[in-house]
């Protein structure tokens, strides 16, 4: 066995960090899906008749659609009346302040490092923790309503700002737009809102982490952020999921809306359980995300770094609608083990002198399946628009596999568009080279990885980025290509 | 410092080292000459302790210890620096950043604090006067688009801030035009301490020139066939390899 063959060995036994679960009691609507766990859902939170509305809407458009069966991953069926979907902790009191939080919640995200105190979130983070489906709480929300920044969960937005959410939900991922969405959209039980009105730049970097931790309960959270003409915004998400033996389905959504001059930042650090080494478990991470740059010169970046999940089925995409909008996409993702991941992006140019840049890292180790799938359209109007993407990928091992799948429409003369891609294998020789200089094999694939992924990592918030290289190091932890 | 007896390694099923016995005492420059395939680079690979090259028979002490039984990071933090023929390049890691954590790696097995990035640099600063090292080489990702001559003062500069006890400079000439050889080997010289021994693998004698040994031994098919004073390679400059061998001159001058 090589050192390759054994270090790879050793990663796929290591045990998952994250993998501990919260007692707390629950309050959960029974198992199944019908239009009546849909008005029930409605009903304990509150909702006005709209929303039912449209959930019910959405409910009866995803009873036409079928599962999407295009994507590069292999799995058993879902039984989707197999699914608890509603489950909120029961709060012993209300929660006016952190004080009031369920202390075992609290251990939980303190475990998970995450800096919901407000002394940690002085660094800059203000938070909104969701935990399962009900967000429990929300910092920093005062110093941000003085600048007019609304940041709260979906229901309170619901509630608080009813035209907002109207006037934006759905617009940038209508409730028809593909199969989880349309569930989502039907069940969603939570997520965040972000309102930035004009011309503010929003001074801290709004943070969500998403946790999944009751059994059986599937996730359906649903983000929407609109950053007004001129605002300015960054916003992270972060991912973490306790060990589970089931399967679990995360059907989650994402709208971003751009006006004019506006520019949105998405990052995400995704880190759910990917199963262990046999590929039993983990999440089914299936995830619809959009952003429409609706203004001129508005811009949209997207970043991600998925190393969770059993699989990741997600490409968030920039509809670039307004003249001169920019849309950007950057990328790492890592399978290893049974992992399998089908993710990229989708660039629509719509608007004259818009630019998209796509930046694509996948890492395949263990028996990974890595696929970037990507498309680029530019359309009719979409004078003198320019794409640039670049996938590469990185091979750990021989058992694992890399794909690239890009679509490219181009309905004009006067667009540019450059793709390039590159496949590599971290060589013995890098390695050795390493070792001979004194480093550990571990800490030689990890700073090969993480030159690798040196484009992306730049474009995530410091904090982030230090984070994401963590993570990639446990994630890899002692393989060898 | 270093003690080869009946060395036999080979590579892909070919015995390649057939016997190797040598000796290099604290403080001296050994010169392995060669003509192609004698088992020059074998050799040195075997030192730094290569997984493609397998051991068969004969033992290396290093300072007492079995150097065979150690890892490749173990000897190189044991002060084994190997100056590759064909530095590796390692796409988006700063070249600074990746002799910090060598020299961190190093320092740490040696019981001594890790350097911060000030004091680092300071030392690179310095380190830097020896060779002629132009300063924007350190924020380039690791022999990335490094041209030949870049890469191999590379390799010396990374010797020269590690500071090891035995080097091994595996045909660090090959490449190099005039200038970059006279600096690389004054970068060489800089660095010769009565405690720090060199082995420098070369197929010319014009390294020599430079770095003066004090002994040669000249490698043919696996064994070391001759040893002697530098005026040995002086020798092989004038005849060829050929002179040592019986049937066809194999290499000589090129």
């Amino acid at each position: 066995m090589s050192t390759a063959e054994r270090t790879i060995e050793e990663l796929a036994t290591q045990d998952y960090k994250y993998g501990f679960v919260t007692d707390v009691d629950a309050d959960t609507v029974p198992r199944g899906l019908n239009e009546d766990t849909i008005r029930e859902i409605s009903r304990r939170k509150g909702e006005p008749g709209w929303l039912l509305d449209w959930r019910l809407k959405a409910y009866r458009a995803w009873l036409t659609m079928e599962e999407p069966t295009w994507a590069n991953v292999k799995h058993d069926p879902i039984d989707y009346q197999d699914i608890i979907y509603y489950s909120a902790p029961k709060p012993k009191t209300a929660l006016g302040s952190l004080d009031e939080v369920d202390p075992e919640i609290r251990r939980t995200f303190e475990k998970l490092g995450i800096p919901i105190e407000e002394q940690k979130a002085l660094a800059g983070v203000a938070v909104d923790a969701v935990f399962d489906s009900v967000s429990v709480a929300t910092t920093f929300r005062t110093k941000l309503a003085e600048l007019g920044i609304i940041f709260c969960s979906f229901s309170e937005a619901v509630r608080e700002h009813p035209d907002l959410v109207r006037e934006y939900l759905g617009s940038v991922v209508p409730h028809t737009d593909n199969f989880y969405a349309a569930l989502n959209s039907a069940v969603f039980s939570d997520g965040s809102f972000a309102y930035i009105p004009k011309g503010v730049r929003c001074p801290m970097e709004l943070s969500t982490y998403f946790r999944i931790n009751a059994q059986n309960t599937g996730q359906f959270e649903r983000t929407l952020i609109v950053a007004d003409e001129g605002a300015y915004v960054s916003y992270l998400e972060g991912c973490t999921a306790p060990m589970r033996d089931e399967n679990q389905l995360h059907a989650a959504v994402v709208e971003l809306v751009a006006l004019d001059r506006a520019t949105i930042k998405y990052s995400t650090v995704q880190n759910w359980y990917p199963g262990d080494k046999e590929g039993r478990g983990g999440i089914y991470n299936f995830v619809t995300k959009r952003g429409h740059c609706r203004g001129r010169d508005s811009k949209i970046t997207w970043t991600q770094v998925e190393t969770g999940s059993a699989i990741t089925w997600k490409y968030p995409g920039c509809i670039l609608q307004g003249d001169n909008s920019v849309g950007e996409f950057y990328s790492v993702a890592v399978t290893n083990n049974l992992q399998q991941a089908d993710t990229g992006t989708k660039m629509i140019h719509l608007g004259k002198n818009t630019r998209s840049t796509i930046v694509s890292k996948g890492i395949s180790a263990g028996r990974g399946q890595n696929t970037y799938r990507g498309m680029v359209k530019i359309g009719r109007n979409a004078e003198n628009a320019r794409n640039y993407s670049q996938c590469d990928s990185l091979l750990i091992g021989d058992k694992c596999g890399a794909h690239t799948f890009p679509y490219i429409e181009i309905k004009n003369t006067s667009s540019q568009m450059e793709h390039e891609a590159s496949t590599s294998k971290i060589g013995e020789d890098q390695i050795f080279y390493c070792r001979q200089r004194g480093l550990s094999t571990e800490d030689a694939v990890n700073m090969i990885v993480s030159g690798f992924c040196k484009e992306v990592f730049r474009e995530l918030p410091m904090e982030f980025a230090v984070e994401a290289q963590k993570l990639l190091g446990v994630s890899l932890e002692g393989s060898v290509g | 410092m270093l003690d080869i007896k009946n060395l036999h390694a080979r590579v892909g099923g070919n015995e390649i080292l057939k016997g190797i016995d040598l000796t290099v005492g604290a403080g001296e420059v050994h010169a392995i000459m060669g003509p192609n395939g004698s088992g020059k680079s074998t050799l040195a690979a075997v030192l730094a302790g290569r997984a493609e090259y397998e051991v068969t028979e004969g033992s290396v002490t290093y300072e007492g210890r079995d150097l065979l039984d150690l890892d490749p990071e173990e000897r190189a933090r044991e002060g084994l620096f190997l100056a590759f023929q064909y530095p590796v390049e390692i796409p988006g890691v700063n070249n600074a950043y990746f002799l910090k954590a060598a020299l961190n790696a190093i320092r740490k097995h040696r019981g001594e604090p890790e350097l911060d990035a000030m004091d680092f640099m300071s030392l690179v600063r310095e380190r830097m006067k020896i060779l002629d090292i132009d300063s924007s080489l350190m924020s380039r990702p690791v022999n990335e688009g490094f041209s030949g001559g870049e890469k191999k003062r590379n390799e010396i500069f990374q010797m020269a801030v590690l500071e090891p006890r035995l080097a091994i400079l595996d045909e660090t000439d090959s490449g190099l035009d005039i200038d970059a050889l006279k600096t690389v080997a004054q970068g060489v010289n800089a660095l010769r301490r009565p405690d720090r021994s060199t082995i420098v693998v070369t197929h010319y004698q014009r390294l020599l020139d430079y770095i003066v040994p004090d002994f040669v031994h000249v490698l043919s098919e696996g064994r070391i066939v001759r040893s002697g004073g530098k005026e040995l390679a002086i020798e092989l400059e004038e005849k060829g390899y050929g002179w040592l061998e019986a049937g066809e001159p194999v290499g000589g001058r090129a």
